[in-house]
């Protein structure tokens, strides 16, 4: 368990929004669950991090809460992705992609040495 | 949700906060469970992952982005808390605050009415006024008709000129006799202003010459009250003056022509001589600019105009200009530097009260160090302390400011109606959102002023130390601005002290001086004869005989006489005089104050006659005219050459013989007679007026009555004598000497008074502070008394210590407020005719009664100080 790592800066906003595009409305819990076990349990996703990113996300417009019932028959309060957050999405993934290509270029040719 | 959402429903978002964490963390324990661990385990397990819900719900807070309004809220909340554990400072801070704000407030209300709001008019900035100026007298003359009709022909600058003049008379039909004033107005006067009528129009061009028909505009109220507001008025007749007229409009109500009149009637109709005259200035002017035209251009454009005159008439107009300035600055100019020194002194007492407030605020964040240093240790930020105290100080200032607003409210109304003489546009004079703006950012900056010092005190280094030393120690940094509270408050309590000690010494001093006549029971009032005599000079005359019959005949009168102008009332007439036959140009003549008066005159006002004889029945037309001259003139004209039976050659009467010296009057006020630009004074027999001026002068001629009872009592007698066969004969404006020489000290006695009450309060408010700061720092010295004491030092040692500090910031403080005292003594000067600079005797007897008071409340400190018990004090260090 000490082994897992902590969430890039900056990086958890995206994972949020890519996993309410995949699974569709979402409750905290849920987006943390499925962000460790996309990452196998690699990534630690911390409540203080997670949920001050989500108000963030909400007040930028990115996605709206509605409470709803869990699986588990629970009051939950579920995120939904919205019209500017799947743009926002959209663009961003397009970013890192670029990023993460660049970065690779970087470390290719050592590789290969 | 927005902001604003958020921060209302604060308490279901904390909930719903709350139920989604621990919805999240039941979600990990039962995850956690069904992964195989017991329930304990599952537990510890999900508080690991989720680190601590409080921390977890702080940080939620924080994105939230509404923190520092949630601070706000309860800064707030604490700062009324702490208040109201110490009612007896937050009153006195408030308070104080009030009176200083409310002071203030009163001030700007009148100022921005008076001086800075535009005039209520379109485009008011392109108003101007016009004057005639000569070298020796500067622009003090008003325009002549000729000069005016020339200077609206030949102007390019201004886009339209027109000129007024004061009148009164009486209207008799339709409904009762009754004296109204009046004025005379060229046909622009409404379209210049941008005034639009009510009912009907403005007079006509045509309207506006010699021979056209008599028309008339009046005023709303007249309107109101003779008409009964109907539109039939339009082309209703009016007698004025024994004249019928028409009505062709109304003026606005409110509608003001240098103060409100109820009838106008065209200037070009007036058949009066001074009419044609280029010497008879006597018509304001104003004036709009043309589109893009500048002041200064219209200077430029006048000048030649002036020079044009000065060459084809050499006589009249030889060394006069014309001088343009603005509306609203000619307005307001003789009230505005008394009103900035009045905004003045009520800053410092404003500034005294927040460095009081300062100074109490400061000594209590001292003592409250610890708590403070605890705050901070529990963490704290040091700008998080500062925030609270400058909240803190802002809810007081505010309380302090909301209530000053409130006294302001109130305060104005009495303010404006106090004011000495007439304060020009006080009916536009209350409080309006600028005036709110205005005591919102007194009171943000108070609160910023009072509030900054302890708020930059907030403990952050040695923390532990200040912890572990307790309440009792004391940096040395506080005491110094200590100190410098203390030093201000005095400095400026000395500037106001000085300031309204010199004031009254000068009212003292001007109180005395003999105004040149008897004062005592004598009474003054204007007279509208009966309008049908006005017609026939030779009716006047027996008609004012008549009146003076009359007047002699009421019980109480020991003898009346007649005056067209009235010492020390508003009302002048001035003429230019020679010695030789040879006259100068007129505006190298001297000019004198002149005066035509029946005989009675000397008797009734009680002038000494010091030559020769004064006037007698037999001084009339048809006879060698005649003067008398005041003592003033007989040292300019004549110096020591005898000048009874001299010849004086006075403008507009000719060769005159002068038959008798009198006693200089302080014409121009008590006050102010010394400065005056024309104090020699002639005096010529109203008998010998000649009969084409009857008219004029009728319409300012005054009566005088000397009184062997109190001069009111015979106010009604009198009325009910003059009243005449056709019963439409009317006194007004009556008043008596006492009341107008006592009114030419007017300015005076007002800036004393306040000027008193701003010294008081400052007085007692220095002595607050004093005793606050000094009480403060010794209660601080309690322990160091008590090891002096302890090791042999008598009460009296101990009182002289605590002395010695206040001493010290007494006289510091003396002798800055001594220095910018006589700053301001130079500055009063010139507001206020009469006050003198320095005088040291007023120097000396303010200072010590600040120093008796300062030292007094230093010494119940120092007392307390010195009755304490030495092992009492050495236990609770």
């Amino acid at each position: 368990m000490g082994e897992k790592k902590d969430v890039w800066q900056g990086t958890l906003a995206l994972m949020v929004l890519k996993t309410l595009d995949v699974l569709g409305p979402q409750h905290g819990y849920g987006i943390a669950r499925r962000i460790e076990q996309i990452s196998e349990n690699l990534l630690a996703v911390n409540q203080g991090t997670l949920y001050p990113v989500l108000i963030k996300l909400e007040q930028e417009g990115s996605i709206t809460s509605n409470w709803g019932t869990s699986d588990n028959n629970r009051r939950a309060k579920f995120y939904t992705l919205t019209k500017s957050g799947r743009k926002q999405l959209q663009a961003e993934s397009r970013h890192w992609r670029q990023t993460t290509a660049i970065i690779d270029r970087f470390f290719a040719p050592e590789k290969a040495l | 949700m927005t902001w604003w959402q958020r921060l209302r429903n604060t308490e279901r978002v904390e909930a719903q906060l709350d139920a989604e964490l621990r919805f999240d963390y039941d979600q990990r324990v039962a995850a956690n469970i069904r992964a195989g661990m017991s329930e304990s385990e599952a537990r510890r397990a999900a508080c690991l992952v989720f680190g601590g819900m409080e921390q977890v719900k702080e940080e939620c807070r924080d994105a939230r982005g509404t923190r520092w309004l949630h601070d706000l809220w309860q800064d707030f909340r604490y700062a009324l808390r702490t208040l109201r554990q110490n009612p007896g400072f937050a009153a006195v801070a408030i308070l104080t605050l009030a009176l200083g704000s409310g002071a203030t407030t009163v001030m700007f209300t009148v100022i921005d009415s008076v001086l800075l709001k535009p005039l209520p008019y379109p485009q008011p900035d392109r108003l101007v006024t016009l004057n005639e100026a000569t070298e020796k007298y500067g622009d003090t003359f008003r325009l002549s008709y000729p000069d005016f009709i020339d200077c609206k022909r030949d102007s390019r600058s201004l886009a339209s000129m027109a000129a007024w003049s004061y009148g009164g008379g009486t209207v008799s039909k339709p409904g009762a006799a009754e004296y109204v004033a009046s004025r005379e107005m060229s046909s622009e006067a409404f379209s210049v202003l941008g005034v639009t009528l009510v009912q009907g129009r403005a007079f006509l061009p045509a309207e506006d010459r010699l021979g056209a028909p008599p028309v008339a505009i009046v005023s709303s109220r007249l309107w109101q009250q003779r008409y009964a507001g109907s539109p039939s008025a339009i082309g209703a007749p009016l007698v004025f003056d024994g004249r019928p007229y028409t009505i062709v409009g109304v003026a606005p109500a409110g509608f003001q022509l240098d103060g409100e009149a109820d009838l106008f009637t065209p200037l070009g109709q007036d058949t009066d001589p001074r009419m044609q005259n280029r010497e008879a200035h006597f018509l304001p002017v104003v004036a709009r600019l043309r589109p893009g035209a500048t002041l200064a251009a219209a200077q430029n454009d006048l000048a030649p105009i002036g020079h044009r005159l000065a060459q084809q008439y050499p006589k009249s107009n030889a060394g006069f200009g014309f001088k343009v300035h603005p509306l609203l600055e000619a307005a307001v100019a003789g009230v505005r530097p008394m009103l900035l020194l009045l905004l003045g002194a009520v800053s410092l007492v404003l500034l005294i009260a927040c460095i009081n407030v300062a100074s109490l605020l400061l000594a209590r964040a001292v003592s409250r160090e610890r708590e403070l240093a605890l705050r901070v240790a529990l963490g704290a930020g040091r700008g998080r302390l500062a925030r609270h105290a400058l909240t803190e100080s802002a809810v007081l200032a505010l309380a302090g400011v909301a209530l000053g607003i409130l006294l302001a409210a109130f305060g104005v109304r009495p303010f404006v109606a106090f004011w000495p003489g007439a304060l020009p546009r006080s009916a536009e004079v209350h409080l309006d959102w600028r005036v709110l703006l205005f005591a919102l950012a007194v009171s943000l900056l108070c609160g910023i002023l009072f509030g900054l010092a302890p708020a930059l005190r907030a403990p952050v280094r040695e923390l532990e130390q200040t912890l572990r030393a307790g309440a009792r120690s004391m940096p040395g940094g506080s005491r110094r601005l200590h100190s410098g509270f203390v030093i201000s408050q005095i400095a400026i309590a000395v500037v106001l002290l000085v300031v309204a000690g010199t004031l009254a010494r000068a009212l003292l001093r001007l109180s005395s001086l003999d105004p040149g006549i008897n004062v005592r029971n004598v009474l003054v009032a204007r007279v509208a004869l009966a309008p049908r005599v006005l017609a026939n000079p030779a009716q006047t005359r027996a008609a004012w005989n008549d009146v003076l019959d009359r007047a002699r005949a009421v019980p109480g009168v020991k003898s009346v006489a007649l005056a067209d102008i009235i010492p020390m009332r508003a009302g002048e007439n001035a003429l230019g005089y020679w010695t030789t036959p040879a006259a100068p140009p007129l505006n190298q003549a001297p000019i004198s104050l002149a005066s035509g008066v029946t005989p009675e005159y000397l008797k009734v006002m009680g002038i000494p006659l010091r030559k020769g004889r004064f006037f007698t029945d037999q001084d009339r037309t048809g006879n060698e005219f005649t003067v008398v001259i005041d003592e003033v003139l007989a040292q300019h004209a004549f110096g020591q050459t005898e000048p009874v039976g001299k010849r004086l050659f006075v403008q507009a009467m000719g060769p005159t013989t002068v038959v008798g010296v009198v006693g200089h009057v302080r014409h121009w006020g008590i006050a102010n007679d010394d400065q005056a630009p024309i104090r020699d004074q002639l005096y010529y027999p109203f008998a010998q007026v000649p009969d084409p001026l009857m008219p004029l002068f009728s319409r300012v001629m005054s009566m005088a009555v000397r009184t062997g009872v109190t001069p009111l009592s015979v106010v009604e007698p009198l009325r009910r004598a003059l009243r005449g066969t056709g019963g439409d004969q009317s006194l007004y404006e009556v008043r008596t000497m006492e009341q107008l020489a006592s009114g030419s000290l007017a300015r005076q006695r007002f800036l004393m008074l306040l000027f008193g009450i701003f010294a008081g309060l400052a007085l007692l408010l220095a002595c607050i502070g004093i005793y606050g700061v000094l009480s403060y720092l010794t209660s601080q010295r309690v322990p160091e008394f008590g090891v002096r004491m302890a090791i042999g030092a008598s009460a009296r040692d101990v009182i002289r210590l605590v002395l010695r500090q206040s001493v010290g910031m007494v006289f510091v403080g003396i002798a800055l407020g001594i220095l910018v005292a006589l700053a301001a003594g130079s500055l009063l000067e010139r507001l206020a005719t009469g006050t003198r600079p320095t005088e040291p005797l007023t120097f000396a007897a303010m200072v010590s009664v600040l120093a008796i008071a300062a030292l007094f409340a230093s010494f119940l400190p120092a007392r307390r100080a010195s009755r304490i018990d030495p092992m009492s004090a050495l236990r609770q260090e």
